[in-house]
């Protein structure tokens, strides 16, 4: 009793009477005892793109470039953001990446070859990401097979099922204007502003009225000024990228205009309010993290802990084919590596680098955006400066290290002062 | 105290495999009153929970609730009826707040999105009306608690549901002199609040501080229920370790000492 609760008392004491200093103070108490979130991935990207920026200060900065970023880690970001839910178990899925190529290789034949029109084919991709996913969680959850086994028995058979669906070695073109269109066209600025603005508002009225609420019912609440800081931060992150995004990047403007917000943009922004949704706000995405934090506890509350099992393997892989869709749409084509070589493992880094423990129980699917944007900047920036593929690898490996140390460090830390 | 015991047991038989752990046994439990249940390792006492709670299904024997015949099949029967157990390891999740380990797997709902201020205010509420005042703020998490704090949620967790009967499976094992103080003063609470009160324990100390009636097992038998005025430290010693004590007990000492079921119990302690 006495240690704990000297030590909790301190910081603690300062929530009744909520004050912005009181509300800053005890965040700063809550990363010094092993609570540090998305910190590090924030810090890191602030740190990787100052280092480039003055690296390469015109290439790097340049607002194609910027709209580039995004392109470049929207398939590793969408497949993270599935990754979170089986982390958030403890659980890992190594065949993921080529999950993602077997949904896109699905795609293409269902597009391509056969013809049908582009929503039937994503309806496709991703039904066979739903089975491929129960089938996992399944062998997982009811066999008892670990699911680093089952999943690693996964990735070498859809390595082979892709060669099997594109015909040993050649490539299926994807060229439905719908598909090609997610990953290489732009939203029109007008749009871009109209969406941002919806999104802002929305974000505001969500805020203010969970304000009010806890108000009005006497509840401990965080000070209006913090959450109005959380506003006015959120809007002006969005509206500084949907401008320079929105900035004239063609080379030849006679030729060809291009601007805009890329049609991704959206696509991930809509699917993280959605998920963020289903973790924080929903019973079953409460019992994730009461899975993830402890199983049996989990069972005797009631909680169907096997159906919960299954069920994030199956969001993983159905967000795996969603990634993989918008490779297709990239590379406007399906090949045997489409979701091999780099994709899961960057996919895992990202979701690791951006605060998603391994050892379960903890993480949040913006972890996987904001880890997704250090890969991507990483992958880009030193492309820039010349480095082979080769130095890119080891760095991002470096990075994944340090991630997973952090990550480690932090528990201990917080084991030790009691605060996780 | 009361004309009908909340939850009384008659006959219970249960084994695994060829090991009989409970035999005929019977337990009654009064509200407002902390029922004692003791015995030394391997006695049953787990196992008698269990079969109650309804996580083992029992071979024989009748369950009577409010004088009612009724069938525990499941952990959810058991909840339905009101009962609650408050388990040794306290089936906590370190990784969510105190709000939100009260509520696991019954949360508050308006529609499909999670209620969070009902679900608060009900917490605070339970907490206050347990007097529970160790508590800083209903949203840490249980990974900051102290044992004795941790134990406390677990018991409010178990008051929540407006449960009649609370089993508590040695909640002061691992507390230390002031948190036991406290865990035992919450204890003495809930029969005070009109609850019945199952609390096992090894702990002679903690028995007659809050206990009202004492029932003490051997070898999976039942060998004395007696109110806990009734009884000695010493006696109660003797019922856990030996099985009888003076007129208490089981009467099957003359001759053979109780040939019949002694062989039974040497293989069972010998197979576990």
């Amino acid at each position: 009793m006495t240690t704990t609760a000297v030590r909790k008392d301190g910081p603690a004491a300062v929530t009744p009477t909520p004050t912005i200093g009181g509300h800053f103070r005890n965040y700063l108490s809550r990363v010094r005892g092993g609570d540090v979130g998305a910190l590090p991935a924030v810090l890191g990207l602030i740190v990787l793109c100052t280092v480039f920026a003055i690296m390469r200060p015109s290439s790097f900065l340049s607002a194609g470039n910027f709209a580039n970023l995004f392109t470049q880690g929207a398939a590793v970001t969408l497949i993270a953001m599935g990754l979170v839910f089986v982390l958030l178990l403890g659980e890992i899925d190594l065949s993921a990446g080529f999950a993602s190529g077997v949904c896109a290789a699905v795609l293409a034949n269902v597009v391509t070859v056969l013809g049908y029109p582009w929503w039937v084919a994503v309806l496709a991709a991703v039904a066979t990401g739903v089975v491929i996913g129960s089938t996992l969680g399944m062998l997982v959850a009811k066999i008892g097979i670990p699911s680093f086994v089952v999943t690693l028995a996964g990735f070498l058979a859809f390595q082979g099922v892709v060669l099997l669906l594109v015909k040993d070695g050649t490539n299926i073109a994807v060229r439905d204007d719908v598909l090609v269109a997610i990953a290489n066209r732009n939203l029109g600025p007008t749009l871009g502003w109209a969406l941002t603005a919806l999104a802002v508002i929305g974000y505001a009225a969500v805020q203010l009225l969970r304000h009010r609420t806890r108000v009005a019912r006497g509840l401990i609440t965080d000070p209006l000024a913090v959450v109005a800081l959380r506003i006015g931060g959120l809007a002006v992150i969005l509206g500084t990228a949907v401008y320079v995004l929105n900035l004239e990047r063609s080379r030849n403007v006679l030729i060809v205009s291009l601007k805009g917000v890329p049609i991704v943009v959206p696509i991930i922004a809509v699917l993280l309010i959605i998920w963020t949704f289903v973790l924080q706000r929903t019973s079953y995405g409460r019992h994730i993290y009461a899975v993830g934090g402890n199983r049996e506890a989990a069972r005797r509350a009631g909680i169907g802990v096997d159906r919960i099992r299954i069920s994030v393997f199956v969001i993983c892989s159905s967000m795996a084919a969603i990634g993989g869709i918008v490779a297709a749409s990239r590379a406007n084509s399906v090949d045997p590596n489409t979701g091999g070589s780099n994709v899961l493992l960057y996919a895992v880094g990202a979701a690791v680098i951006g605060g998603t423990s391994l050892f379960g129980g903890k993480g949040r699917v913006l972890d996987a955006v904001l880890g997704g944007a250090v890969v991507a900047v990483i992958e880009n920036g030193m492309g820039l400066m010349g480095y082979t593929s080769g130095v890119k690898y080891v760095v991002t490996g470096v990075v994944l290290l340090l991630a997973a140390s952090v990550d480690a460090l932090s528990r201990r830390r917080a084991a030790a002062t009691g605060t996780r | 105290m009361s004309a009908t015991p909340l939850l009384e047991l008659r006959g219970i038989d249960k084994s695994f495999g060829p090991v009989q752990v409970l035999r005929d046994v019977a337990l009654t439990v009064h509200p407002g009153e902390v029922t004692a249940l003791v015995g030394d390792n391997g006695a049953g006492k787990s196992t008698l929970v269990k079969c109650i709670s309804g996580i083992h299904p029992t071979d024989a024997g009748e369950f009577l609730f409010n004088g009612e015949p009724v069938h525990i099949g499941s952990p959810r029967d058991a909840a339905t009826l009101g009962i609650e157990v408050v388990y040794q390891d306290l089936a906590l999740c370190d990784n969510l707040d105190i709000v939100q380990n009260m509520f696991l797997g019954r949360e508050k709902r308006s529609g499909i999105v999670l209620d969070e201020p009902t679900m608060e205010q009900l917490a605070a509420e339970t907490l206050a009306g347990l007097s529970i005042r160790t508590v800083t703020s209903l949203r840490q998490h249980v990974s900051s608690l102290s044992g004795g704090q941790r134990q406390t949620v677990a018991i409010a967790k178990a008051v929540l549901w407006n449960s009649k009967l609370v089993i508590l499976d040695e909640p002061t094992a691992a507390l230390g002199v002031a948190q036991t103080a406290q865990v035992l003063e919450l204890v003495r609470r809930l029969a005070d609040n009109g609850l019945a009160v199952v609390l096992i324990s090894h702990n002679m100390n903690d028995v007659f501080a809050v206990s009202d009636r004492i029932a003490a097992l051997y070898l999976g038998q039942m060998v004395a229920q007696v109110k806990t005025t009734d009884i000695t430290h010493a006696q109660v010693v003797e019922l856990i370790t030996a099985g009888r004590s003076g007129g208490l007990g089981l009467a099957t000492d003359p001759g053979s000492n109780g040939d019949g079921p002694q062989p039974a119990d040497s293989i069972s302690g010998g197979v576990r």
